[in-house]
């Protein structure tokens, strides 16, 4: 008997501000907390070539004071009432966020107008902050094993275009060449109340949230969204095989990534592929871990999941289904990329097993629903969703979504991950190899 | 443009316990089964005390618990909870082993139901222990190349010396020389349902779901001995440990603290003084080293607790040039808030704060999953929240600047630092004594 794949009803308003701004209101009363999110349509994708790494550098700007804020003062006082912050740039939007007890609404929403307003951009801010930023990639990439792997060193093997294929996190010398008229040039054209979405989930009234929105919001400039650019690229018709040594990491690992079809434009088609990745790579009983790391033990571990930053639906075209793997000593890259090629014929060919769609679709919404219980999470989703598909309300429909792809789209999802179209990475472990040959780098 | 002004806060709504129920089963297993219905999902922990047992056995055993049992394979295990929509997973520390999962809040039973299988029949397959040995092994040897990794196992060992807690992860040696046998002798000795507690958190009614978890879990049976850890050795102040990392590009910077539980009436004061110190982003010194100069992009401190003691701990990943920079303001903002009162408006941004992020916590099926879970293991319950936020509530000036002095001042501390001792051993030393290592290696 297969098990009900339940609904949420949060109520979603949905309203737009006279100079552009594009809002959603979903109250929650089940905690006394809020979640925040102003979500800005600009990415890594969009940075200017020469300023690898500029939208990340930029987010990290916008909270170094605004209009009426000094710098620290948007801290303190996210902090001061009871809640927390964070901002993040992706490949396709950049989010600023709170969430705190709701009664910090009115003051969140002064701190967002203010910079949506404009960030003080000043010498000695873009300077500090170059320097965190810097510190930032050396603890995440250049000081640890299988740093950036696969979502910064896979791209540029699947892709020829600068946007798609750049290093987002950047190189040193294009974050030490930022200047500010960089950063205010950036801030006109991309962080427009037109390209922006404000979404506010959680404990409040909507009439009063309302008002307070307007209040805060109502006399930001107005300015349009910028022409966003079509970042389509042809797909691979040969296989793309790199491989680089890193001098950190004791294990081979691989990374392999197909294209999927465009999440806004066909959904049918990319969602059949998100559950895929699932039937492929989620526990014990999926297809690939059950192969390859229970059978055969040709690997350590594998994971599957779309887009390099595996946000299935915080991301548009062109996106790829992205399969990793760390081998144990010895591994061999190529009996891998097989054995994921013969399992992915079987189950083009043969389909799947009783049940196995149907549990597979039960434990990726109950994920998804548990991450929406958090008033943060729903406020940031729906905010991208608002974004990128004009419509936050999509979040009580994505269970239902996943639970209606059916056996025949998994298995022409999983006949179109075919070796020709694949881009491949290996890492070549490094580590205790340039101490043993006396190399010095 | 003229000026705005920042809005008021408006009233702190306050702190609500939701709906909980509490009953012990006669075999020992208490369950407590908490009410959170915004999705209908339900959040279970499985709380067992593990102190005193082997650490590469139980290391190993948490590998391969839902590796099979006399009727069900691993895959079998994972198909039946992945159509309740569910999962589960284990983990230990020294204090405990902790069962993890989720599902559907209408599979509940079923997911107690394979939990109870497991618990009273775990097959340990000999196939399965050898396929899970061989990838704990290969993650041991990703984890000592990782700095934060690396830094930890030089700290522990700094603070803890001969106590259980000084080592945490076994080595490769000793993950290989466990025996199956091994894995099945201690979970007959260690997972049994005397002083365990199973936790219960979302959309479910709390009294009716005590009934549900005696149906599956009433007749798992068996007395472990209680096994209780001797208190952790105070912190013995010496010289700075530096663990040479070459071609590092960071320094990871280490600062343990004494502390006291959550219990002491100390406390509530001394979560607020780190706080200021280095505890959130507004603190002072992230202020001071992250957004004044630059040196670092995570810094944090923060209270950690264990059943057998307490620590502050801080940390903070350096570029190596500026490592021993990074540790004279350190030190000096240490020794700033041990020796000087802190400004009213500085102690009530951190008071908001801990107020606030409590309702935070509790806001989420797994955030009170993991409160609950948490608290079991110090003999507390949720309404220890309403008794530490009234402390927070009245802790004055006077009562943080005495537990910054008591507890704060780098004099009582343990430096460790991870990285590459030929750049940064002489200025270290300029500050104070050094004693140089190789990084741990195994």
């Amino acid at each position: 008997m297969a098990i009900e794949i339940p609904r949420t009803h949060y109520p979603v308003e949905r309203f737009t501000l006279p100079n552009g701004l594009r809002v959603v209101l979903a109250p929650d009363a089940s905690a006394p907390v809020i979640g925040v999110a102003v979500v800005y349509d600009v990415g890594i994708r969009s940075e200017p070539e020469g300023r690898t790494g500029f939208a990340h550098l930029f987010e990290h700007l916008m909270f170094q004071g605004s209009a009426n804020l000094e710098k620290l003062a948007h801290f303190r006082h996210v902090q001061g009432a009871g809640g927390t912050f964070n901002g993040s740039t992706h490949l396709d939007y950049t989010d600023y966020f709170e969430t705190l007890p709701g009664s910090a609404l009115e003051r969140t929403l002064f701190l967002e107008a203010d910079r949506m307003r404009g960030p003080r951009l000043t010498e000695e801010n873009l300077r500090n902050q170059v320097d965190v930023v810097k510190e930032e990639i050396r603890v995440n990439v250049l000081n640890r094993p299988y740093g950036g792997f696969p979502w910064l060193k896979l791209p540029p093997v699947m892709f020829d275009t600068f946007p798609n294929a750049h290093d987002g996190y950047g190189s040193f010398v294009d974050l030490e060449s930022a200047t500010v008229a960089d950063a205010a040039d950036f801030f006109h054209k991309y962080y427009a109340c037109g390209n922006a979405v404000l979404s506010v989930a959680g404990d409040i009234d909507v009439d009063e949230a309302r008002a307070l929105i307007e209040k805060h919001f109502g006399d930001v400039e107005a300015r349009p969204a910028p022409d966003r650019p079509d970042f389509d690229e042809p797909d691979l018709t040969a296989e793309r095989r790199e491989e680089y040594t890193d001098r950190l990491a004791p294990l081979p690992a691989v990374a392999a990534a197909w294209r999927v079809p465009d999440p806004i434009g066909d959904l049918p088609g990319y969602l059949a592929n998100v559950v895929l990745a699932e039937v492929l790579t989620d526990g014990d009983a999926s297809r690939l871990v059950e192969r390859l790391v229970l059978k055969d033990r040709s690997v350590t571990s594998v994971g599957g999941y779309i887009g390099f930053m595996g946000e299935p639906f915080e991301v548009r075209d062109p996106t790829a289904f992205v399969l990793q793997s760390h081998l144990p000593p010895g591994g061999q890259v190529d009996r891998v990329l097989a054995t994921v090629d013969e399992e992915l014929d079987r189950l083009a060919h043969g389909g799947l097993a009783a049940g196995e769609l149907a549990r597979t679709q039960a434990r990726m919404v109950a994920h998804l629903l548990r991450e929406n219980d958090a008033a943060l999470n729903r406020a940031l989703r729906m905010a991208v969703l608002e974004e990128q598909r004009g419509d936050a309300s999509i979040l009580n429909d994505l269970p239902h979504m996943i639970g209606s792809v059916t056996e025949e789209q998994v298995v022409a999802a999983a006949a179109a991950l075919r070796p020709h179209r694949r881009a491949a990475l290996e890492v070549i472990p490094g580590a205790g190899r340039a101490a043993a040959e006396g190399a010095d780098q | 443009m003229t000026a705005l002004t920042l809005p008021d806060l408006g009233p702190l709504k306050p702190l609500t316990i939701p709906d909980t129920a509490e009953r012990t089963l006669p075999n020992g297993l208490t369950v407590i089964a908490v009410r959170r219905s915004a999705v209908p999902l339900v959040e279970v922990r499985l709380r067992l005390p593990f102190a005193g047992t082997p650490l590469a056995t139980s290391t190993l055993l948490t590998n391969t618990l839902f590796s099979g049992t006399s009727t069900l394979s691993t895959v079998d295990i994972a198909a039946e909870l992945q159509a309740v929509g569910g999962g589960l997973g284990a983990g230990s520390d020294p204090d405990r082993l902790m069962i993890s999962g989720n599902a559907l809040a209408s599979g509940l039973g079923r997911l107690l139901e394979i939990l109870s299988q497991v618990l009273t029949d775990a097959a340990y397959p000999t196939n399965e222990v050898d396929t899970e040995q061989s990838r704990l092994i290969d993650r041991i040897q990703i984890a000592l190349t990782q700095p934060a990794h690396l830094a930890r196992v030089a700290l522990l060992k700094r603070m803890y010396g001969q106590h259980p807690y000084a080592v945490q992860l076994p080595t490769v040696a000793q993950v290989q020389a466990v025996e199956r046998d091994q894995l099945l002798g201690l979970h007959q000795q260690r997972l049994l349902p005397q002083g365990a507690h199973l936790i219960l958190v979302g959309d479910i009614d709390p009294e009716g779901v005590l009934a549900t978890a005696e149906r599956w879990l009433g007749g798992w049976s068996g007395d472990a001995e209680p096994v209780q850890l001797d208190p952790t050795p105070p912190l013995e102040p010496g010289p700075l440990l530096l663990a040479d990392r070459p071609d590092s590009v960071q320094s990871s910077l280490r600062l343990a603290l004494p502390a006291v539980g959550r219990k002491h009436p100390d406390h509530a004061a001394l979560q607020l003084a780190n706080l200021v110190f280095g505890g959130y982003f507004s603190s002072r010194w992230v202020e001071n080293i992250r957004e004044d100069k630059g040196y670092t992009y995570g810094p944090h401190s923060i209270v950690d607790h264990s059943i057998a003691g307490s620590a502050v701990l801080v940390n903070a990943e350096v570029a190596t040039e500026v490592t021993a920079p990074a540790l004279v303001e350190t030190l000096y903002e240490l020794g700033r808030i041990a020796t000087r009162p802190v400004e009213p408006a500085e102690l009530e941004q951190a008071r908001q704060y801990a107020l606030g992020t409590l309702q935070l916590g509790m806001s989420t099926q797994s955030g009170l999953a993991g409160l609950v879970s948490t608290y079991v293991g110090y003999d507390l319950r949720l309404d220890f929240l309403a008794e530490h936020s009234a402390r927070l509530a009245s802790a004055t000036v006077d009562d943080v600047a005495t537990v910054a002095e008591r507890y704060l001042g780098p004099a009582k501390g343990v430096v460790v630092v991870l990285g590459d001792a030929k750049k940064v051993q002489d200025s270290l030393a300029a500050i104070m004594p050094v004693t140089v290592e190789p990084a741990p290696q195994e």
